[in-house]
């Protein structure tokens, strides 16, 4: 397998559309993932999880399970003696947040269906299975909490008691005046707008080898986030952080579900300290899908108001968050984000965003790609078209009337958010090339009267991401318990390759690639002489890991400036071999030479020798050629771009089909265009996924209906179409890459294009909002409805789209800007 | 997730399989391609004490035409339907069930016995009005198609006999549709509607067989719209008309992504489209 | 305690035999026993067909086999698949095309695409998704996997 070649005549590697270093051990079966590792001796986990989503258990029977043959241990709360709970990070000044305490397995109570109740560890995969089955837990059923508006009513079911209340917080985030919005409004929209629970689902479930051996524990984890959970293990076994190595190797996808601390690898290294030997436990997708987080889980009432020539005057979202029984990691912390970005790509002086988190009996939610930007995406892009409807306009007027204009970057929003660049004329404008909007209205037209409908729908959105920084993120901006940094070591080796340590831990992202380019650019050498180190805390420093687009423009960052350093080091070695002043130094064509003498100069071989050599190095200057920096960005990015999709709508059936799907998008400079390409293809098809088919149901009486991959239905290949891909690169000023984040871009966009479409393809018929996911006999029923042919039965509530417009009380009245932390 | 424990025997022909089959009593099952009974037994909704595995039994695939039919054996894979064009509605089914992989392993036999009402070719065998056959203790035995489906899961294949054979009249003549709806390419069908149709000399419909799948916890034939459309012109007013009576005597059972209603509506529209085909 | 039972099967062209639980399905026995981790679990449904191999010929999904029933069986593996250290044109239209991020589902992909084109040389887009059906990437819209497959049937054609 060869070496990347340079496209003939391109002088920079940053840019080229190189194929993976990753790849070749992935594609001949030689990746790494957890569950192929075999720790000598090591035992199998199995959970014995709660059937029911609300009891008190009355007794745990453990004895015939621990009387069978290979059975090591059979463990429950009773037996566990951490220090603390699992961790939830975000404590945000001034808002009370009910947090129950949240244990691996459960005490006294059972509160979701799927929760940990007792572990059995033995010498056989399978047998331990057998062995949990044994295990007999008597149940006294509680009430259960399943609707989160219902939940909130006075008399609901409690799912806590001790908080009087299944409300868990509110937090606001807001600007301007709404009560003047209103009075100044001549269009107001309202709509209830439902954001439903989805899964991550990583195709590669969660898996985890805990070693403990001597005094040191080492955790094999599939993980977005080794560092991190090695700090709260320390915490919870209270064992000292150097005693720990976490390990995330090959991780078979993330999509958010692998940043939290989740019970198991807790039990497993604990039994492992406890017996004494390694236990591995691998997550069936069942277990997954009932005890793996979810995300989104909103329902928005959002309300905007509006001038008769389109200018948006206000827009307030209150939004309730179903945030299930316990918190993970970040639980409560998601639907801010769709707080920070509830101006979207525009002007708005008046703005207000409430989150209302609310205790249900289901597994919790968390943070899936995206991460409560999507959520706001969708409310805002579905509002922007239904209030175009509303004023007889193009919605694509209504955009571009109210976008922020490119001259008005770095543009501070209404909540006092600093936008750090963007052009979304330009992206629109873009995308525009590509889909002849006229043709297809003709088009459209002429199907309709052959009984096609076809519809088309867009979706011009932004984000914040590039998690950090610490200022804005942790204690003292919005309170998450950390810092928000990246880090990295770049270490030139004597003979002139080099590797980089990285604090993120990538999982699928072509990171080691990427980052390999800009090495190789600012050293001089090739991507294949530059190794990417991640995802163990065994080696490099300190980071926080890869979620919210960041590893890129804070990750990637940092190694640029570690690398920077590096060459300034070269250019005094350089230069003090040539004899020359370090700032006459320069790197061309692999050489540190002199400033107009290309030809009489040091390859960084050469530079790298005498730095470890050291027989001739300039006086007082350190051996060794290596760097480490801690970047700590002044800003978040803020990619953006435009979709449109094309669908067709089987009118009979309900089935909806996408047609073609083209998005423009912007995320700065691109460093490796085919992992940017890639990044959108599967984010956009994780929005398709929501938009169309994947649901997350509990039904009345708490019980998961979607607990397999039958029923939770991620689509395949023969369900989408090819996309159509293009870019415009804005630099972002805040890094000297320019880069912004793309992980969760294509998400973050693709649902509003989608519903859009298909709103626009059915007006025709009466249907003029909907809910998702459009399965077909939601889509069916609405027409139906639309129609004035009553309402067949629905058995998949999908929170009722028809026929609720403005029944939403959004909340209103004046917010400070500075509500909801110092961003 | 992981079956539980059982036994497993590998008999090297059908009586080998009965007497294995008698010897293990109520709990022992047959294994086929296993696509129906492994995914049960993985998330432990069946627990058989013993698998008596047809794969080593010699002479129980195949397909042939012959007597103005076709014998296909038990354990004959979908994907040898489904390349086996010349059977028209059936291999069209065959090539429409799953996915490549599944068709690579599940057998038609398998599938049959199994009594699936989601299962793709259970109602295609009734509109066939096709039949099995079936060896016990006491010999062999045909099932008719109408007599074979009795309850969901249940079949007239006594749990001490191997289905050998599934029997095809060939039907020469006759045009067909197959309209298969699901959510997603690999999915059961939410309902599927298989139609057969020949045409008289004059056009109008000499007779016409339609197959429900998933519109009762057994699959059903359409018989008020099979009525209503014998004799009749097949235009697509008259076709339309009858396919109107396709929930006729249905009882859909409803799921997270169909009420009972919406499948209702579906074989209407359905049986319109399988009919429109066959009748091209 | 089930009988074990004695399997014999040539995996990746090399005869293997052992003693087996009845119930051991044949994606366990390729990771557990022979120790071929690349072909993967995703589900428990036969949904996701990252454990798709080869079995005589055909793509299945070896966690709905069980490993007695392979008995007497060709079995290959994604580690089987390049000769002689050539990539299969299906490999390398995955490398050059960025058919794979996480790389978890590839081996099943990979796998599935390569007896597609065994055994229809020249598919369509349309063809190429539907044998892909049984096969679920969380990753990349599938969009290059479409793409890395017409790739390689290009190049078998050439061959």
């Amino acid at each position: 397998m060869t070496a990347v070649e340079p496209a003939p005549g391109a002088e920079k590697w940053v840019g080229q559309a190189l194929r993976r270093k990753e790849d070749p051990r992935m594609i001949t079966g030689r990746g790494r993932y957890v569950d192929d590792q075999v720790v000598p001796g090591m035992l199998y986990m199995a959970v014995v999880r709660s059937p029911e989503a609300h009891a008190k258990i009355t007794s745990i029977d453990t004895s015939a399970a621990a009387g069978l043959p290979g059975v090591h241990g059979v463990f429950t709360a009773a037996d566990l003696d951490l220090a603390s709970p699992l961790p939830m990070a975000w404590v945000p000044p001034g808002v009370e947040i009910k947090t129950p305490e949240h244990w691996p397995l459960a005490k006294d109570e059972v509160k979701y269906v799927g929760q940990g109740v007792a572990v059995v560890v033995g010498e056989d995969k399978y047998a331990v299975v057998d062995a949990a089955e044994q295990v007999i837990v008597d149940y006294d059923p509680l009430p259960v909490v399943v609707d989160p508006e219902k939940a909130l009513e006075d008399g609901a079911n409690l799912v806590h008691p001790e908080f009087g209340t299944n409300q868990v917080h509110e937090w606001t985030i807001g600007g301007g005046d709404m009560d003047a919005a209103w009075a100044e409004s001549e269009v107001i929209v309202e709509r209830r707008i439902v954001n439903h629970r989805t899964a991550g689902a990583p195709i590669e479930p969660r898996v985890c080898i805990a070693d403990y051996r001597g005094d040191q524990l080492t955790l094999h984890l599939t993980s977005q986030n080794p560092h991190l959970i090695r700090l709260f293990m320390a915490g919870e076994l209270e064992m000292s952080e150097d005693r720990i190595r976490v390990i995330a190797p090959d991780v078979g996808g993330g999509f958010g579900v692998k940043i939290s601390h989740f019970p198991e690898e807790l039990l497993a290294a604990w039994i492992s300290r406890k017996v004494g030997r390694a236990v591995k436990w691998t997550e069936t997708r069942t277990e997954h899908m009932s005890s793996t987080i979810h995300g989104r889980d909103q329902i928005d009432y959002v309300k905007v108001g509006a001038k008769r020539d389109g200018t948006i005057v206000g827009l307030d979202c209150t939004a309730i968050c179903d945030f299930g029984a316990y918190f993970t990691l970040l639980t409560p912390f998601i639907p801010s984000f769709t707080g920070f970005v509830i101006s979207g790509c525009y002007k708005i002086p008046n703005l207000n965003f409430t989150a209302r988190g609310v205790f249900t009996n289901k597994m919790a939610t968390d943070a899936t790609r995206g991460a409560g930007r999507p959520e706001a995406t969708h409310l805002i892009e579905m509002m922007i078209e239904q209030l175009a409807h509303e004023l007889g306009m193009d919605s694509l007027e209504v955009r571009r009337k109210n976008f922020i204009p490119k001259e008005d970057f770095p543009a501070e929003v209404a909540i006092g958010i600093v936008y750090d660049s963007g052009d979304y004329h330009g992206s629109l404008d873009k995308l525009l090339t590509h889909v002849d909007l006229d043709a297809f209205r003709r088009e459209q037209e002429e199907l309709r009267a052959k009984g096609v409908y076809r519809g088309i729908g867009f979706s011009t959105w932004m984000e914040i991401c590039g998690l950090a920084p610490s200022r804005a993120v942790g204690p003292a901006g919005v309170g998450l318990q950390a810092g928000f940094y990246e880090s990295s070591t770049v270490r030139v080796h004597a003979s002139g390759s080099a590797t980089v340590y990285s604090g993120t831990a990538p999982h699928g992202q072509g990171l080691d690639t990427a980052f390999a380019q800009i090495v190789a650019d600012q050293l001089g050498i090739t991507p294949d002489m530059v190794d990417v180190m991640h995802g163990d805390t065994g080696t490099g420093p300190f980071g926080l890991g890869t979620y919210g687009s960041r590893s890129l423009a804070v990750g990637g960052e940092s190694i640029a400036r570690s690398t920077g350093k590096l060459v300034d080091k070269a250019k005094q070695i350089a230069a003090h071999n040539l004899e020359a002043a370090p700032e006459d130094i320069e790197l061309v064509d692999g050489k540190f030479s002199v400033k107009g003498s290309p030809d009489k100069g040091l390859t960084l071989a050469e530079v790298a020798g005498a730095a470890y050599v050291t027989m001739d190095m300039p006086d007082g200057m350190e051996p060794g050629l290596e760097a480490s920096t801690f970047y700590d960005p002044e800003n978040f990015v803020f990619p953006f771009g435009a979709h449109a999709c094309i669908t067709e709508v089987d009118v009979e059936t309900g089935k909806v089909d996408i047609v073609r799907y083209v998005a423009v998008d912007d995320c700065g400079p691109a460093i490796n265009p085919k992992l940017i390409d890639g990044q959108i293809h599967g984010g956009i098809t994780h929005g398709v996924g929501q938009a169309l088919y994947e649901r997350i149901h509990y039904d009345d009486d708490g019980q998961l209906v979607t607990g397999t991959f039958v029923d939770y239905a991620l689509p395949s290949a023969a369900d989408v179409p090819s996309y159509e891909t293009d870019r415009t690169e804005t630099p972002s000023p805040v890094n000297s890459l320019g880069v912004k984040g793309v992980g969760e871009a294509g998400t973050i966009a693709a649902t509003p294009a989608i519903v859009n479409s298909v709103i626009d393809a059915l007006r025709p018929l009466g249907v003029d909002f909907l809910n998702m996911p459009l399965s077909p006999q939601h889509v069916w029923s609405q027409i139906e409805l639309a129609q004035g042919r009553g309402a067949p039965g629905d058995p998949g509530k999908q929170g009722g789209s028809w026929g609720e417009h403005g029944s939403g009380s959004a909340g209103s009245g004046p917010t400070s800007p500075s509500e909801g932390g110092a961003l | 997730m992981i079956p539980a424990e059982f036994d497993y025997v590998r008999p090297g022909s059908v009586d080998e399989a009965l007497a294995a089959l008698r010897e293990g009593g109520e709990d022992a099952k047959l294994l086929a391609g296993g696509h129906s009974l492994l995914p049960l037994m993985k998330l432990r909704l069946a627990a058989p004490t013993l698998l008596v595995d047809l794969g080593g039994v010699p002479g129980l695939s195949g397909i042939e035409r012959a007597n103005g039919g076709w014998r296909i054996g038990a354990m004959t894979r979908h994907v040898a339907m489904e390349r086996e064009t010349a059977l028209g509605l059936a291999s069209k089914v065959a090539g429409t069930i799953a996915d490549p992989q599944v068709r690579h392993r599940g057998t038609i036999g398998g599938s049959l016995a199994h009594g699936d009402p989601a299962s793709d070719q259970l109602a295609i065998l009734l509109a066939y009005e096709g039949s099995v056959v079936v060896r016990g203790g006491s010999g062999e035995r045909e099932i008719a198609a109408a007599e074979l489906f009795q309850d969901y899961l249940t079949t007239a294949v006594g749990d001490d006999e191997v289905l050998t054979e599934v029997r095809l009249p060939a039907l020469d003549g006759y045009g067909f549709g197959y309209h298969k709806f699901n959510r997603r390419q690999e999915d059961w069908a939410m309902v599927a509607v298989g139609a057969l149709v020949k045409k008289a000399a004059d056009g109008t419909c000499e007779d016409v067989r339609i197959g429900l799948t998933h519109m009762s916890s057994v699959p059903l034939r359409a018989t008020a719209v099979e009525q209503a459309l014998r004799g009749q012109p097949l235009d697509a007013n008259s076709i339309a008309a009858a396919a109107e009576q396709a929930a006729e005597g249905t009882e859909p059972p409803a799921d997270l992504n169909a009420s009972a209603d919406y499948k209702r509506h579906l074989a209407r529209v359905l049986t319109k489209r399988a009919l429109a085909d066959a009748a091209a | 305690m089930a009988t074990p039972v004695r399997v014999t099967m040539t995996v990746n062209g090399e005869q293997r035999t052992s003693e087996v639980e009845p119930r051991l399905l044949l994606v366990h026995y390729l990771r557990d026993h022979l120790g071929l981790t690349g072909t993967h679990v995703g589900c428990d449904t036969s949904n996701c067909g990252a454990c798709t191999v080869h079995l005589n010929g055909d793509a299945v999904k070896s966690c709905t086999v069980l490993a007695a029933q392979a008995d007497g069986a060709e079995v290959k593996t994604i580690e089987g698949l390049a000769s002689n250290g050539t990539l299969h044109p299906v490999q390398e239209g995955f490398w050059e095309h960025h058919g794979l991020q996480c790389g978890y589902c590839t081996p099943g992909m990979i796998m599935a695409g390569a007896d597609l084109l065994a055994k229809n040389p020249d598919p369509s887009e349309e063809e190429v998704r539907e044998a892909l059906a049984g096969n679920l990437c969380r990753c990349t819209g599938y969009h290059n996997i479409v793409k890395a497959v017409m790739s390689a049937a290009k190049a078998e054609v050439r061959a």
